[in-house]
This record gives structure tokens, C-alpha cells and sequence, in this order.
């Protein structure tokens, strides 16, 4: 499980990065759906959030999840070319599928890796 | 006890391993008060009974193969079935199995349904079909839910053309009930006359579907292609009502731009059958496949290297979804969509195309002949294919009784749903129809003209 | 994951309609037409081309026979497919739902000359109506999901109605179908899950705690998806009511309750029917089928309309008049027509006429008496999680201490011992759930080789694991590549290239 420990947590899967704004799902939340077929981003460039608001909706072969904002803020781009490659959220979560990038984001209460890291391991039993 | 094939003997073997004394202390969770209630139903009847009521009750009914002479449509029409369709939905292996929730002992079922998909596919001119819905108005309805969920609900107006099926907008009326949607012209007094180009002007920026039907409810054949580039200039999508037969002649909804096409397939090869079970079909373009309700079914190949079928994209769906799914459909009319695809494939490139000659050559013959009488005349100049709506110089009901005592089963009263046209008879004329049943239609009205 | 052996082609078990066609070829021959020619519209408004297929009549049926080949059915065997209720379906109801007077009536005919179908839809109704306790039936709608969507659409005008509009709220059991939560859906309501307790019952505190002057109503699975009747019943509907609530009821699991309880006696307030399930409407690979709704006297004025209604009573020797009325406060119109009368109502009228009262508690009474006696075969083999009497069907868990054989892979496994599988991942709140149903209509000698088999599966788990893992051996079709399947998306095929020039 790759859990990276510059990025920060949250309880439904999602990684956020202080430094650029940037977030996605995480590698325990990829591998928990299995081959992704579908991503659709529910906001668009310019729209303010509140943390936990619905962003996007992932579908793989056999379950669908609803990913939602790590943070507030407003956005300031979304990944738009992800919905044509859905899959790379199966190989690269942290890089080539982050979401959307956040500014002047107000952190809600996220996890840092370790104790994410605790947090799936709790899980998998 | 027809069907039980327990005997009383290893009934109570079963009671022992399963460690109670009898039946009924397996039901001892049921509240005690209810349990058990005496049902108010007649006694048993055996087979050979049961035959003898039920045929009863069907030679109770008038039916157009061998008592009546039918103009009727208005939805549902009257088209030769060729043997073979039921024979294949009479197989065992067909009708007996269950969704094909395992591909690998229900290739049979996938592969049919894949064909199907791809016969819809080829004749609405569109890139992907789904394993079908209930009928034609529910497919009509849940192209506003794909066009609402496309739009993430930003966009709350439906135009509808007052010439759809009554019975289609009545329940795109009923589906839209908790949607907060605006409903735009779905007016029976609106001007019937009128092009499909003034419905343009009800499409605005907020609206997410325009809704036409092909040929109209009146049967008039009218090209959609100009306002399908208006209703797309304002970022709507287009849903069509299709006739499958009108389309293995005309121009299909795919060329002309459409978003989405659905239709009824009963005429394709599915007996009238008081009006169901028919298998709505429902076409669209690829990009909104993942917006699109109902079972899917996609080429893959198996662990032997072999061609085979799944059903795919399942987590569109309500069993995986749940509340957040487009529809909650998931039964769809399996048996019914595999006989259209028989249907198809028996009449094929030719077949359907003669079919669909015959309905418009017979359909022209009648409307020729029918305005000849004084005192009645179509009502719409427009090309028509087997449908036309009458104008009468009195009650359609009463008209319509004087051709039931001829035998003779008349058309559709169109001022029930619409006022403007009291009097005025919808009539339906296909290949079942021979020259001397329209001839026979034409001197029973010419007699309640002159009455 | 799967492994396709490398391969440059792959192989084919049956062409496609497409594949098989040839120019020329036609299985139909159409009169020619009778009447004066008439010109045909201006070319536009003409499809230049009709890409369809071109067979023989031999082709069609031989494509079509091949392919039912490939399917299992209940026709073959044993098909303990939980909460589908895959019965036997009687084959007289093949042969009276194609008598010609029902097969070629238009469903817009004058009520005069369809009075055969009125009567049996207007009996039909009153049927359910005794068999289920309620006030009213409608026969509209089209299958089970539909007669759900009918019935939160009731529930919704009603509120309504009494001006109550602050209602949103569905409350919807962790072991609920995925249609409940998708019927609420759909009319935009809000949907609050409640836990079940350690015996399989709706956790009574939870449920409580969710009630409020906001709930529209609870949609309730009776048998649930775990076969288990709720032993708090009574206590359940009392809570819902008392705020103001109204009662679903999925009828998927009737063929538990026939003659058994009404439900309509233990206050719920509306119910579908699945007579593909309960009644015998074959399934038909995925459809028709066909969901009546039930609703309590206060709701018979929102059913859809029509509804079928005696117009004029009968005297003596005369039978009444039948024909259609609509409900005062109906929610509308559910589908064209009236309803799947051919293959939905003709089948169930002659299945319920041939039970009679007493035909018909037999069929709960043997379905429960099978699944029970299924369930006590497996017990200890397979672990059961809510183990106590079961209705007409039970979970078990599809896996095994220090084995990683899956739900999934006992499901195939059992392919290869001629059965179909069971439901698996369902109801979600079982891990690696095996739902098993068998029906009323499956001997002992079935279900006791159904049980070896599964019990024989639990050794190879242990011994042999590979040999289940990799299942099934002994089908046409190995496993299916469901990624490629859904990553590639090819949803149709077409004429080959310069099929013309053939």
C-alpha cells in the first residue's frame, strides 16, 4: 500500500496535498474498487466548496463511490482529461489522477499518512 | 398440490433433519393472529378445467385475426408475426432462465441480447442500444432521466411536442412527479397544425430535453434535422419517439442529429396482445452511455479465448448505485427484445423494407379512397406513413358503432385527447390489411355519410 | 484476475446474426401489394440504406437454437437463485396466454368486445386483493421495480394530500434490495439506512430513533433478503405509524406468505407483486415481468390509472359490464395500456385458479419446508450468520477459515457440478454472501445433491483449492473478462466491411 507522508487524509479515501492544493482518491481506496471504467468531476473551474461536498463519481466494474472534497476552497483547475483515462486512477492515484486542485483551501480534519496508514490496516480484517 | 414433487413420506424425513414436528411450526414467527388466514379464492381447478375457463374467456373477446377487421393503432399495431419468432420464445432455454447474472451458462441469453442491441443500433441510426425497457412510454420517461442526470439536474425544463403519444406524456407527466421539472408543450390545445419548428421557441437555455415523436402521433413524417441543431444550439439533447417499421424507410432519428431515440418494438414481430408485454427500445450516443438506465451487454472473451458476452458498466446500476442511480430499473423484457431480434433477422434488409412499403402503399390507398367520401377529408397535407388522422362530419363514437356491427374495428377517437379535433379519427392501415378490408372500411363510411 | 491465453485471433463459438448474413438472403416472403401505387415521399426524407442482416428461415432457427444451447435454465435444472423465486413454470400457461383471444386484442378496443380480458383482469385484482389484504390492486405496472416506483409515488401524493409536505425521508433496512433506494431516489427522496440487530430483525432502536414527522415511510423486505421473518413485525409498522410513516412492502419474497399471512392483515399499507416470481411468469432471461401494487383502503384513490371496474352490474344470467375507472386522486398513468396482460396476467390467473386456497399455502409451506431443509444440511458445513427458522430461503457465507476460496469461486465451482449458483454478494451486510433459494418445486433427491455438491465444494476448498478457484471446468464458456469487457466497450456489431460486394 502506498501511502504517501507529504499528503494528508480523509476517513472516505481521499488525499490532499497542503503544498499545491491538488487531491485525489488513495492507492487502499483504488485497490478497494478494483479496474475503474468510469470518473465523472462534478465541479467545475471556479466553484467554491465546502469540505465533504461531492466532487466526483468513480465507477469500476463492480461498485461505485462518490468522491467528495478533502477540503474548502475554491477550485482552481480540475483534471479534465481524466475522463478519458479513467484507469489511471488504478495506476497512478497520486500523480496522474489527482482530481482537482484547491486554493486558499481550509483544511478540514484530515489524517496524516501514519495514521492513515493505521486507519486502512484496521480495515482490511 | 400440482407442482410439489414432495411425497409425505419424504416430507417428514425433511421435518426430522430439519428437527420440528410439522409444516406449521415453521411459521411460528408469524404473529399467531394472522397466521394461517382462510383465503376467499375458488377451489382448484385441474388442467383440463383451467383450459376450458380460459378459453372461455378469450372467445369472450372480439380479436382482429378472425372477428375483426382493425384500423386501429394509435401505438399498438396489427403486423404479420412469421412462425418462427415464437417457436425460439417457446424454447425452454430461453423463457426459463434468469437475468444473465452468470455469463458463463447464459451465453445464450447475452449473445441474443448483444444483437439485439445491434439491430436497434442499425435501425435508429444510433451508436449504442441498452437490453430494453418496459415499453415505449417508459423508455420516453427515462430519457429524461438520462438528459436530467446529464446535466446534473442544472437544467429543469422538458419540452415535449403535443403530438408524442397522450398516453407517452401522460407518463413522462407521472415519472417527473418528484423531479421539480417544468414541462413545456405538452398542450393538447396547441396548434396541431403547425411545424415542429415552433417548438424551438419553447427551448431555452434551462432546458435539458426536447421531446418529438416520428412519425407524430397523426402519423405525419416530418424531418427533425433543423430543430435538432436549434434545440443543440441551446445545449439541449433531443429524445425521438420512433415507429421501428416507419424507420426501414425513412430518414432514421440518427441522421438527423438525435441525441437519444426510443420507441415501442411491439410491431416488430410481438402480438398486440391487449397492449403488453412489449419491450420499449431505447438507442443513444455514445458519450452518454454512462447517464443511460438498464442492462447493457459488451463483447469480451472468456478464459478459453473464446468470443462471449457480459452484461457491463454494472455500476451504473441500482443494485450497486442504489439511490444514486439513474433508475431503479432492472428487470427488462428479455424474452420480449429476443423476439424482435428473431423478427429482424427472419425479415432482414428486404423484409422490413417491404413490410414498411406495404403499410405506406395500403395506408395511401385507404387515405385516397377515404377522402373521396362527402363530408369527410384529411385533416394534415404532410406526408403520412401508415397512419392518418380523419376528419368525420359526426361523433367519432358513433361512427365507430356503426363499423363494429360491420365487422369492422375503426380508428383511434383523437378528440378524446385532443379537442381541437372532435371528430376526427386516427386510422392505422398495415400489410394485414388487404385492398378489399380498406374497401369494405370505405363503403361502411360512405353509408354513416350519408345517413 | 483472468489469464486469456495469448492469442493473434480469437476463437468463435457462434457468429453473430451479422456474421452469418449473405446478400440475397431473405427467411420471410411478403405478399405483393394489392392496392393502386402510390409515389413514394421525396428522397430526404428516405433512409438511403437498411443495414439489417439477410438470412434463410433455416439460419435464423438453427443461430437461435444454438444459442439457447448455451443457457441454463429451470427447464434443465436446479436454479436456487435467492430472492428470484425460480420455480417451475407450469407449461399450460404457455398455452392459455397465446389463445387467440388474447393474443390479437387491441388494448384500445371498445370495452364491449374485450369483455374476456376485462373479466380477467377485474378477477385477477380481487384475487391479490384476498391473498394480500388490501383495499385495491392496480396490475400497471411492469415488474417489481416499477410497482415499487408506483408505490413510493402513492405514499408521496398522499402526504401530499393532507397537505403534509415536510415528508422526505425513506427509511430503508441495511439488507434492502437495490431498487428500494433507488425507487425513493428517483422521486428525489432522502434515504436513511437502518442497521439490522444480531437476530436478522430491523434494529428496533435504530428505527425509533429515525422516526420523525419528516419520514414519508419505511420500505420493508418481509421475509428479508435473509430469509428471516422480522420477529418484531408488529412493533416495526406500530413505530412507523405512529409517526405519521406509511408501510412498503416488498412482495419479492411472497412465495413465503401465501395463505401463511396477509400482509395487508399486519398494517402495511402498500405492496407489489412479482407475479415473475411469486406466480410463476417465467423470467424469460431477464423479463417481462410483471408487479401489481396493493395499497390499503386509504390509499385506493391514488393508484395509477385505470384501474379495471364493474361499469354495470349483472342480472341473473347477464355477467356485469367491465370496463376502466379512474382512481379520484390518481398519481397518473404508469406505462401505455394497461399492463403485461399476455405474459404477466394470463399466466398468474391460471396459476392461481389451479392452487385454489389450499394449492396455494402448499407452495409457502413446501418452499419453507425446502429451504429449512437445505439449511440444516449445510449447517456446519458452511457457516450460517443468522441461524435460526428460515422463510423460503437463507444466507450462508461463501467462505471457509485459512482458505481464500471466495463466495464467487463456490458459486462456479458449482457450475461444474450442474447447478446454477446461488445469489452471491448479496444481501451486503453477509460477507461473501450465498443466497440460497430452491423453491417449492425441486424433490429431495435435488436438494440432497444439490447439498453434496456444496458440501463436496467445502472439501475441495481445503484439498484442493486451485480446482475451485479456477472454475468452471466443465461449461462451454470459461470466466469472462469483465475488465476488457467494460475498458473496450463494443455494445454492438455490424455487417462486415464491403459486405455488398460479396
Amino acid at each position: 500500500m502506498n501511502i504517501p507522508t507529504n499528503l494528508k487524509y480523509t476517513k472516505s479515501d481521499e488525499w490532499f496535498d497542503p503544498a499545491t492544493g491538488a487531491m485525489g482518491i488513495t492507492d487502499y481506496a483504488q485497490s478497494q474498487l478494483s479496474d475503474i471504467v468510469f470518473v465523472e468531476l462534478l465541479v467545475e473551474e471556479g466553484d467554491t466548496l465546502e469540505a465533504g461536498k461531492p466532487i466526483a463519481s468513480v465507477e469500476s466494474v463492480k461498485a461505485s463511490a462518490e468522491i467528495y472534497a478533502p477540503a474548502g476552497g475554491k477550485v482552481a483547475a480540475v483534471n479534465k482529461g481524466l475522463a478519458d483515462k479513467p484507469e489511471a486512477i488504478n495506476s497512478d492515484p497520486y500523480g496522474e489522477a489527482w482530481m482537482i486542485q484547491l486554493e486558499g483551501a481550509a483544511e478540514g480534519d484530515l489524517m496524516d499518512s501514519a495514521a492513515y496508514e493505521k486507519y486502512c490496516a484496521e480495515r482490511t480484517h | 398440490m400440482t407442482y410439489i414433487p414432495i411425497s409425505p413420506r419424504e416430507r417428514d424425513a425433511m421435518l426430522e433433519t430439519i428437527g420440528v414436528k410439522s409444516l406449521d411450526d415453521l411459521f411460528e414467527d408469524v404473529p399467531a393472529k394472522h397466521r394461517f388466514p382462510k383465503l376467499d379464492l375458488p377451489p382448484a381447478l385441474t388442467e383440463m378445467e383451467v383450459l376450458d375457463e380460459l378459453s372461455g374467456l378469450a372467445q369472450a373477446n372480439e380479436n382482429v385475426h378472425s372477428d375483426l377487421i382493425s384500423f386501429l393503432g394509435a401505438g399498438a399495431y396489427n403486423h404479420y408475426i412469421p412462425s418462427v419468432v415464437d417457436h425460439m420464445l417457446r424454447r425452454g432455454e430461453f423463457y426459463t432462465a434468469y437475468t444473465p447474472y452468470q455469463p458463463e451458462i447464459s451465453q445464450g441469453t447475452l449473445q441474443a441480447i448483444f444483437e439485439y442491441q445491434s439491430l436497434m443500433c442499425a435501425l435508429t441510426g444510433m451508436e449504442v442500444s441498452n437490453a430494453s425497457h418496459y415499453d415505449g412510454a417508459t423508455a420516453a420517461a427515462e430519457a429524461v432521466n438520462l438528459a436530467f442526470a446529464q446535466f446534473r439536474g442544472k437544467r429543469r425544463k422538458v419540452v415535449v411536442s403535443p403530438t408524442v403519444h397522450p398516453q407517452y406524456r401522460a407518463v413522462i407527466r407521472t415519472y417527473t412527479q418528484g423531479m421539480d421539472l417544468e414541462l413545456a408543450g405538452d398542450d393538447p390545445n396547441a396548434d396541431l397544425e403547425s411545424s415542429p419548428e415552433n417548438l424551438q421557441s419553447l427551448v431555452s437555455e434551462d432546458t435539458c430535453l426536447v421531446i418529438v415523436q416520428y412519425p407524430d402521433f397523426f402519423g405525419r413524417i416530418y424531418d427533425y434535422t433543423k430543430l435538432i441543431e436549434a434545440a443543440h444550439a441551446k445545449g439541449a439533447l433531443v429524445c425521438v419517439v420512433a415507429n421501428p417499421t416507419a424507420l426501414a424507410m425513412f430518414k432514421t432519428p440518427g441522421a438527423m442529429g438525435a441525441d437519444i431515440v426510443v420507441g415501442d418494438g411491439q410491431p416488430l414481430g410481438i402480438p398486440l396482445w391487449y397492449g403488453g408485454p412489449s419491450v420499449g427500445f431505447f438507442t443513444t450516443r455514445k458519450q452518454y452511455v454512462h447517464k443511460m438506465a438498464g442492462r447493457l451487454v459488451g463483447e469480451t472473451m472468456d478464459s478459453k479465448g473464446q468470443r462471449s458476452y457480459v452484461l457491463t458498466l454494472t455500476a451504473r446500476e441500482q443494485h450497486i448505485k442504489r439511490e444514486r442511480a439513474t433508475s431503479n430499473i432492472c428487470t427488462n423484457q428479455g424474452l420480449i427484445a429476443l423476439g424482435t431480434a428473431v423478427y429482424l433477422s427472419l425479415l432482414g434488409k428486404k423484409g422490413l423494407r417491404q413490410v414498411a412499403e406495404l403499410c405506406y402503399q395500403k395506408a395511401h390507398y385507404a387515405a385516397a379512397q377515404l377522402s373521396k367520401i362527402e363530408g369527410m377529408g384529411l385533416c394534415f397535407s404532410e406526408p403520412f406513413f401508415h397512419e392518418f388522422a380523419l376528419c368525420l362530419n359526426r361523433p367519432v363514437e358513433e361512427v365507430n358503432a356503426h363499423l363494429l356491427e360491420h365487422g369492422i374495428l375503426g380508428g383511434y377517437n383523437l378528440g378524446q385527447d385532443y379537442p381541437a379535433l372532435k371528430n376526427h379519427m386516427l386510422i392505422a392501415v398495415t400489410e394485414m390489411n388487404t385492398k378489399e378490408d380498406i374497401d369494405a372500411l370505405v363503403e361502411a363510411l360512405s353509408e354513416v355519410s350519408h345517413d | 484476475m483472468i489469464n486469456a491465453p495469448e492469442q493473434t485471433k480469437v476463437k468463435i463459438v457462434e457468429p453473430t446474426i451479422f456474421d452469418l448474413s449473405s446478400p440475397g438472403r431473405t427467411g420471410v416472403t411478403m405478399p405483393a401489394s394489392d392496392v393502386p401505387e402510390t409515389a413514394l415521399p421525396p428522397e430526404e426524407l428516405l433512409r438511403p440504406d437498411l443495414p439489417l442482416p439477410e438470412l434463410a428461415e433455416v439460419d435464423v432457427v438453427r443461430h437461435y437454437m444454438h444459442l439457447s444451447s448455451f443457457n441454463y435454465s429451470v427447464d434443465s435444472g436446479f436454479y436456487p437463485l435467492g430472492s428470484c423465486t425460480m420455480k417451475y413454470n407450469p407449461k399450460i400457461n404457455e398455452d392459455t396466454c397465446r389463445l387467440p383471444g388474447f393474443l390479437y386484442t387491441h388494448p384500445l378496443q371498445p370495452i364491449e368486445t374485450v369483455q374476456g380480458n376485462l373479466a380477467l383482469m377485474y378477477q385477477l385484482q380481487e384475487w391479490l386483493k384476498e391473498i394480500s389484504g388490501f383495499a385495491g390492486v392496480t396490475l400497471q405496472p411492469a415488474a417489481g421495480a416499477h410497482g415499487e416506483f408506483t408505490g413510493v409515488l402513492i405514499m408521496r401524493a398522499y402526504h401530499k394530500s393532507r397537505g403534509d409536505h415536510k415528508r422526505v425521508k425513506m427509511l430503508i433496512p441495511d439488507s434492502a434490495h437495490g431498487t428500494n433506494p433507488a425507487s425513493s431516489g428517483m422521486m428525489g427522496l432522502q434515504v436513511v439506512q437502518i442497521p439490522s440487530d444480531s437476530r436478522g430483525n430491523v434494529d428496533l432502536k435504530a428505527l425509533e430513533a429515525a422516526c420523525d414527522d419528516t419520514v414519508v415511510g419505511m420500505m420493508l423486505t418481509n421475509p428479508n433478503t435473509l430469509g428471516l421473518f422480522d420477529e418484531n413485525i408488529e412493533k416495526v409498522i406500530e413505530l412507523v405509524h405512529n409517526c405519521g410513516g406509511l408501510m412498503y412492502g416488498d412482495g419479492a419474497n411472497l412465495n413465503a406468505l401465501l395463505g401463511i399471512v396477509r400482509p395487508g392483515d399486519l398494517g402495511f399499507d402498500v405492496m407489489h407483486f412479482n407475479l415473475h416470481k411469486t406466480f410463476s411468469v417465467p423470467h424469460g432471461g431477464g423479463g417481462p415481468g410483471s408487479g401489481p401494487v396493493g395499497v390499503a383502503a386509504h390509499l385506493v384513490d391514488f393508484l395509477p390509472e385505470p384501474l379495471v371496474g364493474i361499469i354495470e352490474e349483472g342480472e341473473d344470467d347477464m355477467p356485469p359490464l367491465y370496463g376502466f375507472v379512474k382512481p379520484a386522486k390518481t398519481i397518473g398513468r404508469m406505462k401505455a395500456f394497461h399492463g403485461h396482460f399476455g405474459g404477466g396476467m394470463v399466466r398468474a390467473f391460471t396459476y392461481i385458479a389451479m392452487h385454489g386456497p389450499d394449492g396455494l399455502r402448499d407452495i409457502s409451506q413446501y418452499a419453507v419446508l425446502n429451504a429449512n431443509y437445505l439449511q440444516a444440511r449445510l449447517r456446519g458445513t458452511y457457516k450460517i450468520p443468522y441461524d435460526r427458522i428460515c422463510m423460503h430461503e437463507f444466507v450462508a457465507e461463501g467462505r471457509f477459515e485459512g482458505s481464500d476460496v471466495r463466495a464467487l469461486d463456490i458459486a462456479k465451482r458449482l457450475m461444474d457440478y450442474n447447478f446454477h449458483p446461488p445469489t452471491n454478494y448479496f444481501p451486503l451486510i453477509v460477507h461473501e454472501a450465498l443466497m440460497i433459494e430452491p423453491t417449492e418445486t425441486e424433490n429431495k433427491d435435488t436438494l440432497d445433491a444439490f447439498a453434496d455438491a456444496l458440501i463436496k465444494i467445502a472439501e475441495e476448498a481445503k484439498t484442493n483449492p486451485e480446482v475451485v478457484k479456477s472454475a468452471p471446468h466443465t461449461t462451454k464458456f470459461g470466466r469472462m473478462d469483465e475488465v476488457k469487457a467494460a475498458r473496450e466497450l463494443v455494445l454492438c456489431c455490424w455487417l462486415p466491411e464491403n459486405y455488398s460486394d460479396q
